[in-house]
């Protein structure tokens, strides 16, 4: 008797496992039980798994019986002309979807030639062993395995005409590119997936060769003038949302131009922008700082003696201003209701953003770079026929990483360039290196796509051959201007008075305690303690009671000890305000941290 | 040696270690002159004097910082084959840091058993490793036959395995009865013991749990060692164990004691005292690091040995440990679980003198090593006054 489990429960036994298997994928076929049901006998275990559930992964396959594809020409004939579907397909048991339970049992045919008698399925198509990013790939089976797979994740950072809409639509945080591109090498997926109606990147000429040592490290030197005419230009939206919310006591914010009376008052140069409504006008050009919209808050805490008042206004200004660094024009303005019904002012800022130094670029083999240099273009290799690359990529790059399709892009983009054609490099099923290399011959040019280039500084030939062609490059998301930081002096925590943490805060750089240690190691005492004086604060110690003191403003700034008031000697002393917070807690757990002083001589 | 060289030798002595003095001693060239010696005694100096750490330098740091980083590189390679048979011993950063914590117990306990010398030429190797071996009741068992009517117990042991240590049912039966005591062992025929509870109390139950009681009960060997490996090492044969039981282990009459070693840290200690404790973390830690590839200076090494060992037991480097024995408050409540240090101190009334380099850190002082070291030993008279 056999155990058969059911989405791992044990619902029953047979007696006849291969036949019951047998049963139910034959039933499967003929549209008895559900199309996604999976199942499989395992032998070793005398069990059969029954699999049903949900969120399993399944792939459509061809069935094959008796050695013979069931997918016949007629079949194909028929779709061509539309008179069936992939759903009828599925009626008639032509195809079906195994998950990774049933691929156990089976045999898949990679190609209709290698089919055995003993094979049970046959890939529709060999593309369809990958995802959909990495079938994007162009002659992804060149590629070393982990470089077919960075390759498919950089795309999807790749910055690109995400949808056709997005003027009427409020998307926050996003980039579009500038004049995008259908790439010349392409694969069957990109038809299939319509890749025209969305490009995520351009095609460029690329030359493989160093240019002054700029482009070590995968860094990559591009061309001035390409970039003054276009080439890796993008949009940046920057949402800024306020919303009117509400709060216990029938209080609620304000989205206005705020008072001059409000907590907080900026100044009146920050809030020019703002018209009667307190929201900012489209197409205006706004800077670090600047007021996008002006609100006002109820006070935080209400205490009684404020409510009585007559001090007037005890509003906070809350607006939302530019951030530092932040910059840009007012792109797109909606005043709405959030589901709350609370007034919801949505407000999208866009920035344009020319390459520079520090962004980042990949072809669509894993070999990402970052831009080192920008060329002024008469200094830039030029070939005999006057060409000059876009970019110049270091051959560094490709021996280790062994992207041989990088390089198969190279040649294939241009012949495709130079032939106004698109060239097929689906996996498995891309036109032939050997075809490729023939037609450039036709062309005029060396078969291995080499050509004769020259310094463009000195105009003197170089002594090698230079590998130049045309490649779809993508712009990724990562841009310096989104993370270039420096601080000198900044903005401090309130709590501890030392510097903020992170970028958006204008924070400082945490000199962390393996850091310390170094110093300790050095033996540089006093560079030390001058490295962590940020928070460093002079107080007054009691010799009475060994408490930290207070300068009384009442009296004329006198130090006064919180115990024994005036009756006590008072010293001052230097310490970092953290450790006065520290001895503030210890006081919080009831434990009394006297300070004894002493002359240090 | 001349005579005539004493008086300069003599000089250096309180100004050099003496095992350097000596070295020079058993060095020297023969008909070595006075200047020669000289120079050479002034150079000893000058060398031994530029290699002395310097006051205030933050040898503790820096030995810390000198292991840690290639332990950075260290493999989690836990079981790796020391080559000479199918041993797993833990080594690589599992091992480091079970010896850096002092751990009292250990994943793999190894002993290195040398033997005397007609022994370490092959003589009974077999035998006498297999003597080391902890053999308990349920080796040498054929089965246990319970007897539920009559109430008794029988135990029928294996001719063949007792042979081999060459045992038998009487030695067994002898062992048993000193062993567990409330019940009565009866030797009867074919290796067979039967066991009977006192007349009054026939509680089956107690019976069952005797049984599996019964089967750990030690008859043969030394307690601890688990497994044996009798190997030829450098020309001579030694015994390779598996688990650790030294005291025993020296107090054998073939066994070479002055050469027994364990790597339980532990029981060295216990035995042998804290200096071949802290020897032994030494080369427990060098033999780690050079397994690995890895160059650390044994000067490091011997720093933490010595800081495990100073208070005269060895501690773990961490807050049960050495943190632990920290006189300051503040530097205690530094490294983990900071408000027990603090309100123990206070409920002790400690007072923190700061004169460590953490605490000084935390109150943004100077801190006392390297350049803040040295200080004025000139009074300065306050202001005001004349003294």
């Amino acid at each position: 008797m056999t155990d058969v489990f059911m989405d791992n429960k044990f619902v029953g036994t047979v007696k006849n496992p291969a036949e019951f298997v047998d049963q139910i994928i034959s039933d499967r076929r003929l549209g008895r039980i559900q199309i996604d049901t999976n199942v499989l006998y395992v032998e070793l275990e005398d069990k059969i798994i029954i699999e049903t559930s949900r969120g399993r992964s399944i792939r459509p396959l061809v069935v094959v019986k008796d050695g013979k594809s069931t997918l016949t020409e007629k079949h194909l004939q028929q779709l061509e002309k539309g008179e069936i579907s992939w759903s009828d397909l599925l009626k008639q048991g032509v195809i079906e979807y195994l998950d990774s339970t049933e691929e156990e049992s089976s045999l898949i045919a990679f190609t209709d030639a290698e089919i055995t008698p003993d094979h049970t399925h046959l890939e529709i198509s060999p593309i369809a062993t990958v995802g959909l990013t990495t079938s994007l790939v162009p002659f992804g089976n060149f590629n070393q395995g982990v470089r077919l797979n960075q390759g498919a994740k950089n795309q999807k950072q790749a910055i690109g005409f995400y949808a056709s809409n997005f003027l009427v639509r409020m998307d926050m945080d996003v980039n579009l590119l500038h004049y995008p591109q259908n790439p010349i090498v392409k694969s069957i997926m990109h038809d299939v997936s319509e890749y025209g109606k969305h490009p995520a990147g351009q095609n460029v000429i690329l030359a493989v060769m160093s240019y002054k040592g700029y482009n070590m490290e995968d860094s990559i030197v591009i061309n001035k003038g390409s970039i003054e005419r276009g080439l890796g230009r993008s949009t940046y939206f920057r949402p800024i949302v306020a919303e009117e919310l509400r709060y216990s006591g029938g209080l609620m914010d304000e989205i206005t131009i705020p008072d001059k009376e409000v907590r907080g008052y900026r100044s009146e140069h920050d809030y020019r922008f703002l018209e009667g409504d307190g929201i900012i006008f489209s197409e205006a050009k706004v800077n670090e700082g600047d007021v996008i919209i002006g609100k006002v808050s109820p006070p935080r805490f209400l205490s009684s003696m404020e409510e009585y008042s007559l001090a007037g206004d005890t509003r906070r200004e809350s607006s939302l201003a530019l951030k530092h660094g932040e910059k840009g024009v007012v792109d797109f303005v909606s005043i709405t209701e959030s589901e709350e019904g609370n007034k919801l002012i949505q407000v999208r800022l866009r920035e344009q953003r020319i390459p520079e130094i520090g962004d980042k670029f990949t072809s669509r083999h894993g070999q990402k770079g970052v831009i080192s240099i920008v060329v002024p273009e008469q200094d830039i290799p030029f070939t005999s026929s006057g060409l000059k690359p876009d970019i110049v990529f270091s051959p560094h790059g490709i021996p280790t990483r062994m992207t041989v399709a990088h390089m198969l892009e190279l040649l294939a983009g241009k012949v495709g360039a130079l032939s106004g054609r698109f060239i097929d490099a689906t996996m498995f099923e891309s036109e032939k290196e050997d075809d490729i290399r023939k037609e450039l011959l036709t062309f005029g040019f060396k078969e291995d796509g080499t050509e004769t280039m020259y310094n463009g500084i000195t105009g003197e030939q170089y002594n090698v051959q230079i590998f130049i062609g045309n490649m779809y490059y993508l712009k990724l998301r990562h841009m310096v201007a989104n993370k270039i930081h420096s601080r000198a002096r900044g903005p401090i925590q309130l709590l501890t008075r030392q510097p903020t943490e992170g970028r958006a805060k204008e924070g400082g750089l945490r000199l962390g305690e393996m850091e310390k240690d170094t110093f300790v190691a050095h033996g540089a005492s006093l560079t030390l303690k001058e490295r962590f004086d940020p928070d460093k604060v002079v107080v007054p110690i009691c010799e009475r009671s060994g408490l930290v003191g207070y300068y009384d403003a009442k009296r004329n700034n006198r130090a006064i000890s919180p115990i024994y008031d005036e009756e006590s000697e008072m010293s001052d002393i230097e310490i970092s305000y953290a450790f006065k917070l520290l001895l503030d807690e210890f006081k919080s757990l009831g434990v009394y941290p006297k300070i004894k002083l002493r002359s240090k001589f | 040696m001349s005579n005539d060289h004493s008086d300069i030798i003599k000089e250096y002595i309180g100004r050099l270690p003496e095992a350097l003095i000596q070295e020079v001693q058993d060095n020297l060239p023969e008909r070595c002159g006075k200047e020669r010696l000289k120079k050479i005694m002034a150079k000893v100096e000058e060398e031994y004097i530029s290699s002395l750490a310097a006051p205030g330098e933050s040898v503790g740091i820096i030995s810390a910082e000198s292991i840690g980083e290639p332990g950075t590189q260290m493999t989690l390679n836990t079981f790796h084959f020391a080559g000479v048979a199918e041993m797993n011993v833990t080594t690589g950063l599992p091992r480091l840091i079970e010896v850096l914590d002092g751990r009292k117990t250990i994943s793999t306990e190894l002993m290195t058993v040398f033997l005397k010398k007609p022994y370490s030429e092959g003589k009974d190797i077999k035998r006498i490793a297999e003597s080391l071996k902890e053999l308990t009741l349920n080796y040498f068992l054929s089965e246990i036959v319970m007897n539920i009517s009559e109430g008794h117990m029988k135990i029928v042991l294996n001719q063949e395995k007792m042979d081999l240590v060459g045992l038998t049912a009487t030695n067994i039966n002898d062992t048993l009865k000193k062993a567990v005591k409330a019940y009565n062992f009866k030797l009867d025929k074919d290796n067979t013991i039967i066991v009977t509870q006192s007349a009054k109390d026939k509680d089956i139950i107690q019976l069952y749990k005797l049984k599996e009681k019964i089967k750990t009960v030690h008859i043969h060997g030394i307690k601890g060692i688990k497994q044996i490996l009798p190997v030829k090492k450098g020309g001579e044969f030694l015994i390779i164990t598996a688990g650790s039981n030294l005291k025993e282990v020296v107090a054998l009459d073939f066994v070479d004691a002055t050469r027994a070693y364990t790597n339980n840290i532990y029981e060295v200690e216990k035995i042998f005292g804290i200096e071949a404790a802290r020897q032994l973390i030494i080369n427990e830690l060098m033999k780690v690091i050079e397994e690995q590839g890895l160059n650390v200076n044994i000067r490091h090494i011997m720093l933490v040995a010595d800081t495990m060992c100073m208070s005269g037991r060895v501690l773990g480097i961490n807050r049960y440990g050495i943190v632990k024995e920290k006189p300051s408050v503040l530097a205690r409540a530094s490294f983990e679980t900071p408000i027990t240090h603090v309100i123990n101190a206070a409920m002790a009334g400690e007072s923190d003198p700061l004169n460590s380099i953490i605490e000084n850190v935390m109150m943004n002082q100077p801190i006392p090593a390297g350049t803040g070291l040295p200080g004025l030993i000139v009074r300065v008279p306050k202001k005001g006054k004349k003294e």
